[in-house]
């Protein structure tokens, strides 16, 4: 089992390293260029002079190769670099910033599961009665629906109905969890919703699947309860791809909840990621894009392990 | 658990006497609803089976019987099956109106199954303990600590040693035959009184089928258990059944004890049956009798005997519906005709069969041919992996005009050889032989042109034809493609070839799935036939198909070798197929050959313990004959391909074995002329 995963991390390697390299590269293709749109916003005349010496400041005076040398260099020791706009270290940009989108996922992935797992399997169950077009009207809806109108709904009806706005600073959970909860929960819901309408569509047509298997008539041919035969039998074999799906939504809205982030005015990994791309800061959006490809194959890792305890065929070893 | 205590007969309905019945079905009615409309599966089935009795259910797959199988437990899949009509009496109490509560009481308790696929039928995410104790806990009650003794004890009863262990295992690291114990374990839990095994053994090797079989025929017995087998296979019916029932299109067509019923079929039916099954028993005696035609669409079913389309003995009366109805004492059919059955039969045509054509010279000589297969260890630093030996120095020769056939069991490298002639895959050593040219090393240019002489004939007619192609298409693209023929000349051979086959020339317009799997089965043999080959590679090539649809392909493959003078490499595991269509016959076992020998020499005279074993697992449809046969069912399981046994790969399972067998391979040796085997014991 250890050996498994000193296997699977040691794997992540080159995965990484080709996202570095793509990233590094093309970023440098795209046009634009810190120094000049942030000497450019300081709206003073600036002289060619000033801009050499910003640019040789920052390192971009060198050879490609020589700065991703450097950069690489630094990703091994675990120093990300500092961001070209603030100055400040790309760790600690992200790590501000994270806390509160990692929240939100996290609890967007808990609505989504405690909705979809129930409603998927009782649509699988109750196949075409109002129950079953019930929920699939409310998956569809939630397919269709863009989050962030819904979220703009949400903050609306908030207003009119309630008279009522969510607080715009983010207060961490373990200081204020009222406060805290009251900011981040419309957001959660918001997404939660197209992330419930994705997983229970899955185990709706998984549970459906798993209830035609040979193994699920054995059941019930021992005289297992009905109720066993689903929840014990069914339910947990159709977990399966349902863990799969859980998982990519989930590394996905760690980078996905930029316009989401915009509305609700949170100030996340969504919105520095958009602030970071329009300043062609260059180090942060690299940082940024390092950190998004290991969230996904941590997540897979993670994935794969859960598969192994939910599935003894997968199981290393087995 | 239930209120079934008592095994009272049931105040009618037993319409064979005074023997009080454990179960009976009576004038079952099960539809389907289909977007096509209401197909009734089975239509008024009225069967009855004795405490400890053992019934067969014998007929044709879509006859009906595994659907009466789970109609009877009320396990049909809802809402689209249900049952219209009818009772099922199980002591006395009838099944399909008690509530649910209690038939769930009934099911596991009462009344097990035992299901056809093993690799599919456990639930792959609990362990076999956990499935085993379920029904001890449910029916019961009993602690988890005595469940799970219990359930020990099953495994062992089952033959599964090591059986505190194997109970916290999943069901993947088990085989085939394994699981089907397990299954057989499970059915035992709470002693029921009746256990029905839907086709039990149909996906499992002829030496695994005689385990399971025995194993369920000893624990029946040695529990008074009744058994409902349900099954399409003849053979096992005669070694095991006391009464079979036959099925034809939803319906009984005859019922009665299985030593009567085989010595003097009443209905034409099962008389057909019985003649088109190859049969281990008999010489080949040139033409398989088949029933023509096919079974009917159950959406439309004939009026009248729904039998009377294919029948011989039609006669204008068979337009009216015949009853199920007593004949002489003990016996049913449904034939208008049954008294004068079966003496009307028509006498079993004799045919000269094409003489072996032993004075062709050799067209395939296999030298040698090794295949291994590397296994890479898993991840990035797993070591060294493992080898697959699938094909160890095999060697034989195809005459020109011959059929060899090659039989073995699952696992045994046969479909690795013909895929290896083929060159699907690449041999790892040895030489292959095809008219003086070497195909084992032959170019990609040289391969191209053998490719014209060499054909093959796969075993799954639909996944082997292009879903999305009309037939007429399929045979035409290596007309156009590779002899270059012009549209009016592929339209003519097209045309010919599917009249050469069978099938009338409409037939090029349809899609695979609108035709029937002999019709499928006939449309790969015009295939293999397009390219006028020399020699097809015929890869199980009859075995997904029924009994008297797969009389009619063997008769045209055998027709079509006379007419064409091909040679073909008949692959199978069935040994009645094989000796019906083969000239020689190679056995092999792990990837190697056991013995090689002219057909009748072999089955008359097996020499290697292997032969020996595989002939005597074979139930033969005869109960007179089975009687007498001997009991010899060859324990164990095959070895894996990874770690072959050392020397002799068969000692390990094989009664003879002697410690020198271990030491080297035992070469195959010409014991007499032209039978050759691989066995130092002989």
């Amino acid at each position: 089992m250890l050996s498994f995963i000193i296997r699977r991390i040691a794997l992540m390697v080159p995965t990484l390293l080709g996202v570095a390299v793509l990233t590094f590269f093309l970023l440098r293709v795209v046009p634009g260029d810190v120094v000049e749109v942030k000497l450019r916003s300081d709206g003073a005349s600036v002289t060619q002079a000033t801009v050499q010496a910003e640019r040789v400041r920052l390192g971009l005076d060198r050879p490609l190769v020589n700065q991703f040398g450097s950069w690489m260099g630094g990703l091994v020791t675990g120093d990300l670099g500092t961001s070209m706009w603030t100055g400040r270290p790309v760790s600690q940009e992200i790590g501000v910033r994270l806390s509160l989108t990692l929240q939100v996922a996290v609890m967007a992935a808990i609505i989504a599961v405690v909705i979809a797992v129930p409603l998927g399997t009782l649509s699988a169950l109750f196949r075409d009665t109002w129950l079953d077009y019930a929920v699939r009207i409310f998956t569809i809806a939630g397919l269709a629906v863009p989050s962030f109108w819904l979220g703009m709904l949400i903050v609306l009806s908030l207003l009119t109905v309630f008279h009522w706005s969510p607080p715009v600073t983010y207060t961490p959970f373990w200081r204020d969890p009222v406060q805290n909860m009251s900011q981040l929960i419309w957001p959660a819901l918001a997404v939660g919703y197209r992330y419930a309408a994705v997983v229970a569509r899955m185990v709706r047509s998984s549970v459906l699947e798993v209830l035609r298997e040979d193994y699920i008539r054995t059941a019930r041919a021992k005289g297992v309860w009905e109720s066993h035969v689903v929840v014990r039998h069914a339910m947990r074999n159709a977990m399966l791809p349902a863990v799969t799906v859980v998982g990519l939504e989930f590394a996905f809205l760690i980078g996905g909840l930029v316009v989401t982030e915009q509305v609700f005015n949170l100030n996340g990994i969504g919105r520095l990621f958009v602030e970071a791309v329009t300043r062609s800061d260059f180090v942060l959006v690299q940082a940024l894009i390092m950190f998004l490809a290991l969230v996904f194959v941590v997540t897979n890792l993670v994935v794969d392990l859960l598969y192994g305890v939910l599935d003894p065929r997968v199981r290393p070893g087995a | 658990m239930s209120g079934v205590t008592t095994a009272e007969a049931p105040p009618d309905g037993n319409r064979l006497g005074p023997m009080a019945s454990l179960l009976a079905v009576e004038e079952l009615r099960v539809d389907f609803r289909t977007e096509a409309g209401l197909v009734r599966a089975v239509d008024g089935v009225s069967w009855c089976v004795a405490p400890g009795e053992t019934l067969a259910l014998v007929g044709e797959s879509g006859c009906g019987k595994s659907v009466t199988a789970l109609a009877i437990l009320r396990l049909l899949a809802r809402p689209a099956g249900r049952v219209s009509a009818g009772r099922v009496l199980f002591a006395g109490q009838d099944l399909l109106v008690m509530p649910e509560a209690d038939m769930r009481a009934i099911r596991g308790r009462d009344i097990a199954m035992v299901f056809q696929e093993p690799m599919s039928s456990l639930n792959p995410i609990m362990t076999i303990g956990a499935q085993l104790i379920e029904p001890l806990r449910i029916h019961l009650r009993m602690t988890p600590a005595a469940a799970r003794a219990r359930a020990a004890d099953l495994l062992r009863m089952v033959g599964i040693s090591d059986a505190e262990r194997r109970l916290d295992q999943h069901p993947h690291v088990f085989s085939g035959g394994m699981r089907q114990r397990i299954m057989i374990a499970i059915a035992l839990a709470c002693e029921p009184k009746l256990i029905i095994a839907d086709e039990p053994t149909t996906a499992l090797d002829v030496t695994i089928q005689a385990q399971i079989l025995e194993l369920l025929r000893d624990v029946s017995q040695r529990l008074g258990i009744a058994l409902v087998l349900i099954t399409h296979n003849l053979g096992i019916v005669a070694r095991y059944a006391d009464r079979l029932a036959v099925m034809y299109a939803g319906r009984v067509v005859e019922e009665g004890s299985a030593a009567a019923v085989f010595a003097a079929p009443r209905h034409p039916y099962t008389a057909g049956l019985l003649r088109s099954v190859p049969r281990l028993d008999h010489a080949r005696s040139g033409r398989l009798d088949t029933i023509e035609g096919l079974p009917p669409n159950l959406l439309h079913p004939p009026p009248g005997c729904r039998f009377a389309p294919r029948c011989f003995a039609r006669i204008p009366v068979c337009e009216s519906d015949p009853a199920l109805r007593p004949i002489g004492s003990d016996r049913q059919a449904a034939c208008h005709r049954a008294e004068e059955m079966p003496g009307i039969l028509p006498p079993v045509p004799v045919h000269a069969i094409g003489a072996p054509a032993t004075e062709g010279g050799s067209l395939l000589e296999v030298r040698d041919l090794v295949k291994r297969f590397h296994v890479p260890a898993p991840g990035l630093f797993g070591g060294r992996g493992a080898t697959v030996h699938a094909v160890e120095d095999v060697s034989f020769s195809v005459r020109r005009g011959e059929t060899l056939g090659l039989v073995g069991e699952s696992g045994c490298g046969k479909s690795t050889v013909g895929r290896l002639l083929l060159r699907l895959t690449d041999p790892t050593s040895g030489s292959i032989l095809f008219d003086g040219e070497n195909l084992a090393t032959a170019g990609p240019a040289a391969m191209r042109a053998m490719r014209r002489r060499i054909q093959v004939i796969f075993q799954d007619p639909y996944s082997s034809l292009n879903p999305r192609m009309a037939v007429g298409d399929t045979i035409a693209e290596p007309l156009r493609k590779r002899l270059g023929l012009g549209s009016a000349a592929t339209g003519r051979r097209c045309a010919e070839l599917l009249d050469q086959v069978g099938l009338p020339v409409s037939m090029a317009e349809r899609f695979p799935h609108q035709m029937s799997g002999g019709q499928r089965q006939r449309v790969g043999i015009a295939r293999a036939l397009a390219m006028e080959p020399d020699f097809i590679v015929c890869d199980e090539a009859v075995s997904a198909l029924d009994v008297s649809v797969q009389a009619q392909v063997i008769n045209l493959l055998a027709e079509l070798q006379a007419r064409l003078g091909l040679s073909y490499l008949f692959i199978a595991h069935d040994l009645a197929v094989v000796r019906h269509l083969s000239h020689r016959v190679v056995v092999m076992y792990l990837g190697r050959v056991m013995e090689v020998a002219a057909r009748d020499a072999l089955y008359a005279e097996p020499l290697h313990p292997y032969t020996q074993a595989l002939l005597d697992a074979v139930p033969v449809p005869d109960p007179a004959m089975e009687a007498t046969r001997p009991r010899r069912v060859l324990g164990g399981e095959l070895p894996s391909p990874l770690a072959p046994p050392s020397g002799c790969v068969f000692r390990t399972r094989c009664p003879c074995a002697v410690d020198a067998c271990a030491e080297a391979v035992p070469p195959l040796r010409e014991v007499r002329p032209g039978h050759l085997a691989a066995c130092i014991r002989i």
